[in-house]
């Protein structure tokens, strides 16, 4: 299947800051891709750079066949780009904003109006032809960002953390817009802070410090970093139960989830091991269960790795 | 092209729905010819004035009459002593005196020749010397009288005499002079901070990074944001010719066409202004003070709108050459008093293009440079 996105050795610095730092990947047509990491790992920039709104110290990167480098325009062309803040004229109406972007995006006339009729039923705008963006919830506003980066039918859809502020109903209904556009063939790389979205995406990539220190399906991700068991403890002394088990060889891993803790067991090492261990401390035990790993787990997991090597 | 015209459908979709600016700008012009018509006035008339005849003979209260039947003078105080017209002068209720000296009748008769004392406010400096030429003028009328009557032919009386005819605006009215200037400063102020407020609006709603991943060029962006506001300024050109004839009666000699022209060469480099000082504001707060520290102030200081550019010291008078301000005014004011045409108007002109071509060309690439 052809490459939507090839990216290779691609560099961002500002000044001495290499905001990013590095990075390959390559997203097949038709995918939905995540790209996920804190504040600051590199992520806008990386979309920023992909839709040609920022220019690359180094590397490549191909968006539906054009060079970022080479042929900005020829990229913006053919992608749709929401960016982080949704941003919208807030004083003209839905209909006035897609009428807008899709003169921008050079249709004639006539398609505007059966292009912006499309739209407004994708996103279930279909009504509020007249109402104010400003006037519109989060949730509609989002969509109709969504719409206008739609109208052009763009072959690759960059989204920059398009649910922040937005309630879980709406974001379900973002993701089920996403899904249909991805089965008529659209592109869609998305940054999220959301994890539980992250398990939407066909693949998703963990970007850390401007590198990428993870990347492959959120199951395949699950079980290369887990491959022992993951327990989740209940105790009445979490912090003393924290450091009993870090100091423990037989445990990989063990973090705090606010009251919880969750322990990675070392392949081989029996489940019972927790008790053990809890038990020889004197800390009193509530619960102990077998859990399936969350991306959440494997991210902290990552993430502390990544740390590590980089602490000489 | 299309481009370009859905960006200006879209400034004024937004406009139709700014509820505070809409007002403003239709409101502000006719405000503004109404204040600075009425307000401004810089003409002296009924200054009020305190007389100490100490004479008391028939050609001091002649000399007293006349300043009283002139149309410039009022009189607020009959003083009887020094101390009475000082208090007049310092509390306010006269801003000029006319002493008499006891010796002024008996002088003139005797062909010595008499002299009288003004005490002006220097407070007021502006009214104070306004008000001392038309004293002077009184005094002197009075003098050519007395000697008209007194003298037969041949005898004394000035060779030459300057007689004073004051052309395009033969009544000094300071209206005339001021709504032309009003006009500069409506371009000026409109264009400058609505310009910069409408292209920082964008950057803090994030919707200027929205245009750019569109196809919209470089070139249309700044076309499509600068065009509605020479449109704008052509209102607001019509609704101050309208208000001032309304209003006031007054109408360019000129050419209205030239003046339209003219005014657009303006509103080059006014545009300019707005946009260079979007490319270094982060918000629209900055933006207002931005514009108004470093365009709009310098430009009224130092354009004579204020200050007669005459008086200043060399270094600032420089300064004054890069200020499209002080070339339209006289331009503005060449078309509206004296009918002037193109043939005159031009080396006001050039250096105007020029001027708005650089602040364009430099706001442009700076403009570009910040998107990239």
């Amino acid at each position: 299947m052809a490459s939507a996105i090839e990216v290779r050795d691609l560099c961002k610095s500002f000044g001495a800051f290499r905001a990013v730092d590095g990075i390959s990947f390559s997203v097949p047509q038709g995918t939905v891709f995540g790209l996920l990491g804190a504040n600051g790992a590199g992520k806008s920039t990386t979309i920023r750079m992909l839709c040609g709104l920022l220019a690359p110290s180094s590397g490549m990167a191909r968006v539906a066949g054009c060079d970022i480098a080479k042929d900005p325009e020829g990229v913006k062309r053919s992608i749709g780009y929401m960016s982080q803040k949704f941003s919208l004229y807030e004083d003209l109406t839905v209909i006035e904003n897609l009428r807008f972007f899709a003169g921008l995006y050079g249709l004639a006339p006539r398609r505007i109006e059966t292009e912006a009729g499309e739209i407004m039923s994708l996103t279930g705008l279909a009504g509020r032809e007249a109402s104010l963006a400003a006037e519109l919830s989060a949730g509609y506003r989002q969509r109709l960002a969504l719409g206008c980066a739609l109208l052009h039918s763009p072959r690759v859809l960059f989204l920059d953390e398009p649910t922040a502020g937005v309630d879980p109903a709406a974001r379900r209904v973002f993701w089920d817009i996403i899904y249909r556009l991805a089965d008529s063939g659209s592109t869609v790389l998305i940054t999220t802070h959301y994890l539980d979205e992250a398990e939407y995406c066909g693949t998703v990539t963990l970007m850390h410090a401007g590198r990428i220190v993870a990347a492959g399906s959120p199951g395949q991700l699950k079980r290369e970093r887990f491959p022992g068991r993951l327990v989740e403890v209940e105790c009445d002394n979490p912090e003393a139960a924290l450091a009993a088990l870090k100091a423990d060889p037989r445990i990989e891993e063990a973090a705090l989830f606010g009251t919880r803790l969750h322990a990675a067991i070392a392949p081989g090492a029996g489940e019972l091991i927790v008790e053990g261990i809890l038990a020889s401390r004197g800390v009193g035990l509530s619960r102990a269960e077998s859990i399936l790993p969350s991306l959440e787990d494997v991210f902290i997991r990552v993430i502390s790795e990544s740390e590590k090597e980089d602490r000489p | 092209m299309s481009r370009i015209r859905c960006m200006i459908t879209k400034e004024f979709q937004q406009l139709r729905r700014d509820r505070r600016m809409r007002p403003i700008l239709i409101i502000a012009p006719v405000m503004q010819i109404l204040i600075l018509g009425y307000a401004a006035d810089t003409e002296v008339r009924d200054v009020p004035l305190a007389i100490y005849d100490q004479d008391s003979s028939q050609q001091s209260r002649a000399l007293a009459q006349a300043f009283v039947s002139s149309r410039s003078f009022l009189v607020a105080d009959r003083s009887s002593s020094f101390g009475e017209m000082e208090a007049a002068i310092t509390g306010g209720h006269s801003e000029i005196g006319l002493v008499i000296p006891p010796s002024f009748g008996a002088d003139l008769e005797s062909g010595r020749g008499a002299q009288i004392q003004l005490l002006v406010d220097g407070t007021r400096s502006n009214t104070a010397t306004v008000a001392m030429a038309y004293a002077t003028a009184t005094a002197t009328s009075f003098a050519r009288r007395l000697i008209a009557s007194a003298t037969t032919i041949g005898a004394a009386g000035p060779a030459v005499e300057a007689r004073t005819r004051v052309w395009y605006n033969p009544d000094l009215k300071s209206r005339r002079f001021m709504i032309p200037g009003v006009f500069a400063l409506l371009i000026m102020v409109f264009t400058v901070i609505l310009t910069s407020l409408a292209i920082v609006k964008e950057k803090e709603i994030g919707t200027l990074e929205q245009l750019i991943v569109t196809p919209l060029a470089r070139h249309e962006l700044i076309i499509g944001k600068l065009a509605p506001f020479v449109i704008i300024s052509l209102v607001i050109i019509t609704l101050t010719l309208g208000a001032s004839w309304l209003f006031f009666g007054i109408v360019p000699r000129g050419s209205l066409g030239l003046l339209y022209a003219l005014s657009l060469a303006l509103v080059l480099s006014t545009l300019g202004m707005g946009l260079l000082v979007s490319t270094i504001s982060r918000n629209q707060q900055q933006a207002m003070m931005f514009s108004i520290f470093l365009f709009m102030f310098p430009m009224m200081i130092l354009s004579g709108f204020v200050f007669p550019i005459e008086n200043m010291p060399a270094p600032i008078r420089a300064l004054t050459y890069l200020m499209p301000l002080r070339y339209y005014l006289i331009i503005i004011r060449g078309i509206f008093l004296k009918g002037s045409d193109l043939s005159v108007l031009w080396p006001q002109l050039l250096p105007l293009l020029g001027i708005g071509t650089a602040v364009i060309g430099i706001s442009i690439a700076r403009f570009h440079k910040q998107l990239d």
